[in-house]
């Protein structure tokens, strides 16, 4: 904790203006503002840190992100990632694959709009949230009510649906994976599984 | 893992066999460099290739890929003809001595009951004989033949160095030499860790593959001590907790079980968990599976959950069938039973097997829905990309919603290590474009499908509409609602048995662990083994005291690590049968003369007398077990199968192919192949700069390993004219890739019952989408097969045919 602390009050000291002052005290006279003409801020000056877990393998390396902007209004981006020096089981390493995760959090395939593709299409088109989901939801209760299972053949209730199945994923969060199991299962599927079983 | 990353720290001998941690998980694998730094730690890696972690080993042995059972048989036979067993930890803690009934038996391969037409056995005789007292007959001495030790070292005597070399292509001198490093460990202050992964898992007997090794570690007195345990370095970074919270076909979160349609009630389901003790004096903490199934249907459905309904019991579906697997999922679809599919955040052109029919089943569905941050092939299966993906698109009648969702980097909430570490993390910005979080997305379509059965009726709509939704926003339910759901809380006040004048949890508070849970509807909890991670002291999940008195390794404020905040399973099995430390300097727990304490939090009620109460609390036995029982489908003890596809027969059993019970569909057998016409072993695996399908849109990854290959010997590229980095073509009968040929000294030919062998490496990063250049991947060439016990797919065992070719036509 302390370290954190330490850390902002040093790049809080970081900005060019102080610079400037401290080497003027110096009296090294032009060819130092000539050099400090060069400086530019400190790049994770007045950034947020926030703490994360690498999302690859399961060794879960801390990392932590420093980002621009107001995650409540909407505006906070990414732009820096290193490894957590405070975490006991990476230290503050990452691998090949960890380092490289701002390329990740900005791929260019990162999708950012809902879209469908109809029966027979070569293209997908973008649709609103609202299209999306109403359309799904009716597909799932279409298939549901045609194929839902009330009783087996003995009488038994067994309130299946064997139709419709459901692949979670295995690097959601727990919080995710819980409210994910609660839909589903509420719903009665029984083909839902994640990565755990390949 | 039994154990931690952290905890590596602690062995004398590391054992890589069935993963590569040095590539797949580098830096966990910094705890094997510090504990060789550090300790004077030994690391063995044995695999067919020579890994990058074989090459910072201190003893490399090879293996063809899929004979690790006999290879670890070969171990323990090892281990007893040379007395190299930590006897009083055997005898103390494993069930050596109890008589095993008189019918049991193994023969060419197969065990008692075996039933060729459904390829399973009747278990009945693969049990204990239990005596008038209602408790198992032992036999300390050790002396009946019909005692576990007894018949495990008749079924382990066939696996000798000779039969190990000429079944695994093992030299015998290295086998002998990994055999005589490890069988040093069976001193008491001597530890070896197990370091797996896919490796093992990926087998039509990968369950056999792990718990064998888990009962070497057994022998040698290795489970529960530091430095030792069973350590699945698993694969995602949350595959950990998907598997807490159950979600697979068969389970319920804390690992519980969906019912069967023979359970007809709540009354039948809960009287085969009845979990009763099977040796005095013992825990069998299962006894308590009633208040963690109970609490969990409160937690499902809050107030609709009553003593009258049973507790909802009927809300829960009904499995007529083991299990509603991944490949169960697609043989439906392939054969126009399942119309509709969801992949959230999963990648299944690429990820399971046989993609041939991946394709062909995808393209029957009526609707797929799509939850990622990423574009996937899945996504797309439809889309015609030329050699690549080499679809009608026309044709193919499916609607495909594709959800953009947000990443880590945008999420809140825990991932589960590997060593059961719970970890919180924070958002730091926010999803790109109109990406929303998964959460949303679940919310958004539970409140759709609830209108339209509110306004419309349908079938069975009860548990819908009687989900349990207390979240604040009801539209965008938070990461700690669901967390503190998990952890669990008081229904009503829950007043002390004894004194009931007294409250001890306060309604609506949580509850401090899963101890406070109960039977009787008083208290939710939505996964009893988190229980304690959000008590009412907050947080547990997101505690960062790095601070680890006497560097144990244990880190015991970091994080929560589950269950009750246990950092390493089974730890009371560190100390002797008087409860002192089998080795003073690696002290975990230990018995002061009224309880139980020291660096780890015991794994045992802390006043249990060690004489009295064995350290396996899960276990009715209280011990562990070196004869399991008719818990796994294809036997109490491990047996050598060869995968579908081998490249020899059977050497042990001549007649088998494959194991003689895991499930095949009848459409896939015929795309079985042998090894006349496909005489290659091929084996798939990961690289250290790429993660799954996700880093191939990662620019930087992209950059270092751009394109698709296969790993080849010196040896087969020259029989085949095969040149460095030249092209090749790789077929069997699910299909054929064109591929750059790695050739390397890191392969090897092996020879298997007289027989030259050669491995074919295949690495498993590319599609068609992403910064990376356009390839294929092994799983259009593996069968479609999967392990007994859990439908893991055979990945890592297959056969193929190879040649030099010009490459495909649109590289």
């Amino acid at each position: 904790m302390n370290m954190e602390i330490s850390r902002r009050s040093f790049l809080k000291g970081v900005g060019a203006g102080v610079a400037v002052t401290t080497l003027g005290a110096f009296g090294f006279g032009e060819a130092e503002a000539a050099f400090v003409e060069g400086l530019r801020p400190y790049k994770l000056a007045g950034t947020t840190e926030t703490r994360n877990t690498c999302p690859y393998c399961s060794v879960a390396c801390g990392v932590i992100i420093y980002s621009k902007g107001d995650i409540t209004q909407g505006t906070a981006e990414a732009i820096h990632l290193e490894g957590d020096v405070d975490h006991p089981t990476n230290r503050g390493t990452l691998c090949p694959k960890g380092a490289a995760l701002m390329d990740f959090i900005k791929a260019e395939t990162r999708l950012t709009k809902p879209k469908v593709r109809r029966p027979g299409s070569d293209r997908f088109e973008e649709v609103s949230w609202s299209e999306a989901l109403d359309g799904i939801a009716r597909r799932m209760k279409d298939d549901r009510d045609a194929n839902f299972i009330e009783r087996n053949m003995d009488g038994v209730p067994v309130n299946r649906w064997t139709t419709t199945g459901f692949l979670a994923a295995s690097a959601t969060t727990n919080e995710t994976a819980y409210l994910t199991y609660k839909v589903v299962r509420s719903t009665g599927i029984v083909a839902f599984d994640n990565q755990a079983r390949v | 893992m039994t154990n931690s990353w952290t905890d590596i720290r602690n062995t004398d001998l590391v054992v890589i066999m069935g993963g590569n941690a040095a590539e797949a998980h580098p830096c966990g694998f910094k705890w094997v460099t510090e504990a060789k730094a550090n300790r004077g730690a030994k690391l063995i890696v044995i695999d067919p290739r020579y890994t990058r972690s074989a090459s910072v080993s201190d003893y490399y042995a090879p293996i063809r890929q899929g004979t690790d059972i006999a290879f670890l048989l070969g171990v323990i036979n090892y281990c007893i003809e040379n007395d190299k067993v930590q006897w009083d930890y055997v005898r103390a803690f494993t069930n050596a001595a109890y008589l095993i009934k008189d019918g049991f038996a193994y023969q060419d391969g197969l065990f008692t009951g075996y039933d060729a037409e459904k390829r399973d056995y009747d278990r009945t005789t693969w049990d204990y004989q239990i005596g008038d007292d209602g408790y198992v007959v032992t036999d300390e001495t050790l002396r009946n033949p019909r005692c576990v030790w007894n018949l495990l070292k008749e079924h382990a005597s066939v696996y000798t160095p000779e039969m190990v070399e000429r079944i695994c292509g093992t030299p015998k001198d290295k086998f002998l030499r990994v055999a005589e490093m490890i069988s040093e460990c069976s001193t008491p202050t001597k530890t070896m860790t197990s370091m797996y992964a896919l490796g093992w898992t990926q087998h039509s007997k990968g369950s056999q593959n792990i718990r064998t090794m888990a009962m070497l570690q057994l022998i040698l007195g290795n489970i529960g001590v530091r430095g030792g345990g069973m350590n699945a370095l698993r694969g995602h970074s949350n595959i950990q907790g998907l598997t807490d919270i159950g979600l697979m076909s068969n389970l319920i979160p804390g690992y519980l079980n969906i019912p069967t349609e023979k359970e007809v009630d709540y009354a039948t389901y809960i009287s085969s968990r009845g979990f009763k003790p099977l040796r005095p004096n013992q825990v069998s903490y299962w006894q308590n599976y009633p208040k963690f199934f109970i609490s969990f249907q409160k937690a499902m459905w809050g107030s609709a959950a009553t003593p009258q309904n049973d507790f909802a019991y009927h809300y829960l579906p009904k499995l007529d069938l083991a299990a509603y697997d991944v490949l169960r999922a697609f043989e439906m679809m392939d054969q126009g039973q399942m119309f509709g599919y969801f992949c959230q955040g999963f990648n299944p052109l690429l990820s399971f097997p046989d993609r041939g029919k991946i394709t062909r089943a995808l393209s029957k569905l009526d609707y797929l829905v799509i939850m990622d941050p990423l574009e996937t092939e899945t996504a797309r299966f439809w889309e015609n990309h030329g050699e690549f993906n080499d679809v009608d698109t026309a044709s193919i009648q499916t609607e495909v919603y594709q959800l953009p969702t947000s990443c880590f980097a945008e999420d809140e909430g825990a991932l589960v290590n590997s060593g059961r570490w719970l970890q919180w993390h924070w958002p730091a910005q926010n999803p790109p474009g109109d990406a929303r979080q998964d959460t949303w997305i679940m919310a958004q379509l539970y409140q759709r499908l609830k209108k339209l059965y509110q306004e419309e009726g349908g079938k069975f709509a009860d548990p819908i509409l009687n989900l349990h939704w207390p979240y604040a926003d009801p539209e965008d339910p938070k990461a700690d609602e669901m967390a503190r759901e998990m952890n669990g809380y008081a229904v009503t006040d829950l007043r002390d048995p004894n004194d009931p004048t007294k409250v001890l949890v306060e309604a609506g508070k949580q509850v401090p662990g899963f101890a406070a849970l109960r039977d009787d509807g008083s208290t939710a909890c939505g996964n009893w083994i988190y229980s304690g991670s959000f008590t009412d002291a907050g947080n547990n999940m997101a505690r960062r005291d790095n601070n680890d008195p006497d560097d144990t390794g244990a880190y015991l404020n970091w994080a929560f690590s589950w269950p009750a905040n246990r950092r390493i399973l089974y730890n009371r099995a560190s100390a002797d049968l008087d409860g002192k430390a089998w080795d003073p300097s690696r002290k975990l727990i230990e018995w002061d003369g009224t309880k139980w304490a020291g660096y780890d939090v015991p794994d045992i009620p802390p006043t249990s007398n060690p004489r009295d109460v064995g350290p396996f609390i899960m276990n009715p036995e209280g011990q562990s077990r070196l004869f399991s029982r008719g818990m796994m489908r294809d036997g109490p003890f491990p047996a050598h199968y060869e995968p579908f596809e081998a490249p020899i027969a059977n050497v042990v059993a001549p007649a088998i192919r494959g194991n003689p019970v895991a499930r095949v569909f009848e459409s896939d057998r015929e795309h079985f192949g042998d090894a006349e016409e496909f005489p290659y072993a091929a084996t798939s695996y990961r690289l250290t700069e790429h993660f799954h399908y996700w880093t191939k849109h990662v620019w930087v990854n992209a950059v270092l390993q751009p394109e698709f290959f296969v790993e080849i010997s010196e040896e087969l590229a020259a029989e085949k004219g095969i040149e460095k980095g030249g092209w090749c073509r790789v077929w069997n009968k699910r299909g054929s890739v064109h591929a750059k040929a790695v050739v390397t000294k890191r392969i090897q030919p092996l020879v298997c019952d007289g027989k030259p062998v050669h491995i074919v490496g295949i690495p498993l990063h590319w599609g068609f989408t992403g910064a990376a250049k356009n390839g294929m991947g092994p799983n259009s060439l593996t069968p479609f097969v999967g392990d007994a016990n859990i439908e893991t797919p055979e990945f890592k065992a297959f056969l193929v045919n190879i040649e030099r070719s010009d490459g495909p036509a649109t590289a």
